[in-house]
């Protein structure tokens, strides 16, 4: 998948793995978010990502090197899933943390709909980083317009 | 027997809306041409079968005994990944339509009226339908032809571009509600009144971008025969050509049943409350007065010019939803 | 921006009402196997060999119309009547007429070339075969009589003198 030579197929494979997650969403029973996800990531970005690789040609990038071979890639993941598993019980025996209870239950859920435990959490509790993330978004419009469009525009004012 | 319930009923009740919705494209297609030869004066199909009935028939067996060419450049699995997307994402949005009012109780099991009640049901399908633009461009791009390509840039940037409209009435629509479950929608406009007279604008905003998100025409341009050569579907032939344009019929009859339900009052009418089959046949009437307006469009509007499209899109239609939210939301606040 | 709006919604609306208007009309189509193509009298088509009133045939095979077909699709070979074998009036009979329909236009030359008026452009249009070589008609398809049933000859043409064309506009 990352290790694609081709880059549209790494595209789709990124759009598979937003969808996925979106499945674990749905299992967490936050289906708002899960939602959301497929809307924004997989709707959206994913489409601008293929659309930058289909403009500039680069779907063939460089050819895959010579020591990544099947053979690596299953030790490697051998050894990950090795890591994962002794850290976790590591951790766990070093600050044995507890499950996190809260506010947020199954019956809460079904209760109010997860669309408004979103929003007022987004709105109350997050409303500091909600706002700095629209600023951050905002500054990024400017500054593409900026490099983008803004010589043309004065180019078009002066009439040339 | 709990499996019965939970299993084998949703099970068989999607399997006969898939095939209802693949029968349906069939014989939408020749409605539609039919349609809109009437609307020119002429008569339509009329050859195979008594008023042309078998002509769907005849057209798919041609087109699935036509032989199946793969381009040589092309890219085999996207090449073949694209129609399939095509139609599911089409289809996979009715899961969440509800049919009719309540559920039909038989052998002591009940038959539910919609087959996922998700609280997010709008979502979904303004979800589900972003989906659908990766057919176009997947096929665009995989079938290696400029002219797929240029159709598919177009097509792709068409999507997008409307779905941002689309989605404000549909904030637009929350907003009055109060809800994005499409069961408390209709309960909503059983209660008070059908969102066609709460919110005209949201509803010709929704229904002129349905238009341009099912391709259809005026908005067509991603399949425009003369200057495109059909746009991403050049290089597709035989049962894969059909299945896009099965998909795009599929798209509007969702489409259509969508409009039906926001905007229209779904199943509700006049006995809807108590008898299901009722809700069930006014739902029907309604998307199918929506599908009858969607070709009467097509038999009178011109297609748009592509930087039209855009230019309306962005500079009427945007402004025009946002305003449109903004004093929905001021009179709720009121 | 306003009167734009209103003045384009109303054309999209005056367009629609306008193709309501024709759903309701019944439909020009003509059913051309089923129904009677409607053709005018001095239409040029398929061309017909004709025959006398006592059943000879006209072409006395001088190959006139042959020689005035600009693309050449005509064919004809003479054979001379004998006492037991008349088949026309004259000296002379076509043992052979063939028209290559593949290659006629259909410009009338041949009519206007033939002396005795034997060979006659006439209303037929249906020509489409399914092997190529049975587009050269033979002269037993050529002869009279044909009269398809699917073509009917309309009254309704009005016959403008030459001298009165100047007249007209």
């Amino acid at each position: 998948m990352v290790f694609n030579k081709n880059a549209v197929h790494s595209a789709l494979f990124l759009l598979l793995s937003m969808t996925m997650i979106a499945g674990l969403y749905v299992l967490l029973n936050a289906q708002f978010i899960a939602v959301a996800q497929i809307m924004v990531y997989a709707g959206a970005i994913v489409v601008l990502i293929l659309f930058v690789v289909m403009l500039l040609g680069a779907e063939l990038g460089e050819t895959i090197p010579s020591w990544l071979t099947v053979r690596n890639g299953v030790m490697v993941l051998l050894a990950l899933i090795f890591l994962t598993v002794s850290g976790t019980s590591v951790y766990d025996w070093l600050y044995s943390t507890q499950p996190i209870t809260g506010a947020v239950t199954d019956e809460l859920i079904a209760q109010q709909g997860s669309a408004e435990l979103v929003g007022q959490s987004l709105f109350t509790e997050y409303l500091l980083p909600f706002e700095l993330a629209s600023v951050l978004l905002l500054v990024g419009i400017v500054g593409v317009v900026m490099l983008g469009g803004w010589r043309f525009v004065q180019h078009r004012q002066r009439g040339e | 027997m709990d499996w019965i319930q939970s299993l084998l009923i949703p099970v068989v009740y999607s399997v006969i809306l898939v095939v209802m919705l693949l029968t349906g494209f069939a014989y939408l297609s020749l409605v539609e041409r039919k349609l809109v030869a009437r609307f020119t004066m002429r008569f339509g199909p009329n050859r195979a079968g008594p008023f042309g009935l078998l002509q769907p028939v005849a057209d798919a067996l041609k087109m699935m005994f036509k032989e199946e060419l793969l381009p040589t450049h092309a890219d085999k699995w996207v090449y073949l990944l694209a129609p399939m997307l095509a139609i599911s994402t089409a289809i996979i949005g009715w899961a969440v339509f509800p049919l009719t009012s309540h559920g039909l109780s038989l052998l002591g099991y009940t038959i539910p009226p919609i087959l996922a009640d998700v609280n997010v049901g709008l979502l979904y399908v303004a979800a589900v339908t972003s989906i659908g633009s990766y057919a176009v461009v997947l096929a665009g791009w995989a079938s290696d032809n400029k002219y797929s390509l240029l159709g598919a840039l177009r097509a792709s940037a068409q999507l997008v571009s409307y779905e941002l409209p689309m989605g404000l009435t549909l904030v637009a629509v929350i907003l009055v509600t109060g809800t994005m479950s499409m069961t408390k929608i209709i309960q909503f406009q059983v209660d008070h009144a059908w969102l066609i007279v709460l919110q005209p604008i949201a509803f010709i905003i929704f229904f002129v971008t349905g238009l341009a998100e099912s391709n259809r025409s005026p908005f067509d341009l991603p399949e425009t025969e003369n200057e495109l050569v059909s746009g991403f579907m050049t290089e597709y032939g035989g049962i894969r050509f059909a299945s896009f344009a099965m998909g795009e019929y599929i798209h509007v009859i969702t489409f259509s049943a969508l409009t039906a339900i926001l905007f229209l009052g779904g199943w509700s009418g006049p006995g809807a409350d108590s008898v299901p089959f009722l809700g069930l046949l006014y739902f029907f009437i309604k998307t199918a007065v929506m599908i009858f307006t969607v070709i009467w469009v097509r038999a009178s509007v011109p297609r748009v010019r592509y930087d039209q499209l855009m230019r309306f899109c962005w500079k009427f239609l945007m402004p025009l939803a946002l305003l449109n939210l903004v004093v929905t939301a001021i009179v709720i606040a009121l | 921006m306003i009167n734009k709006i209103f003045g384009g919604s109303y054309q999209i609306l005056r367009a629609m009402g306008v193709t309501l208007k024709y759903l309701f009309k019944k439909p020009v189509t003509n059913q051309f196997p089923d129904e009677p193509v409607l053709v005018y009298p001095r239409f040029r088509g398929r061309h017909v060999l004709k025959r006398h009133d006592n059943g000879l045939e006209k072409c006395i095979g001088c190959a006139l119309c042959a020689a005035a077909c600009p693309t050449q699709c005509i064919r004809v070979e003479a054979a001379e009547n004998t006492e037991e074998n008349r088949r026309s009036p004259g000296e002379r009979y076509a043992d052979v007429y063939e028209i290559n329909m593949l290659r006629c236009i259909f410009c009338g030359y041949c009519a206007e070339a033939c002396p005795t008026g034997a060979i006659v452009l006439e209303h037929d249009f249906a020509l489409a075969e399914y092997d190529r070589w049975d587009a050269i008609y033979t002269q037993d398809r050529l002869l009279e009589p044909h009269e398809p049933k699917y073509i009917q000859i309309r009254d309704d043409e009005v016959f403008v003198p030459q001298e009165s064309w100047r007249v007209t506009k």
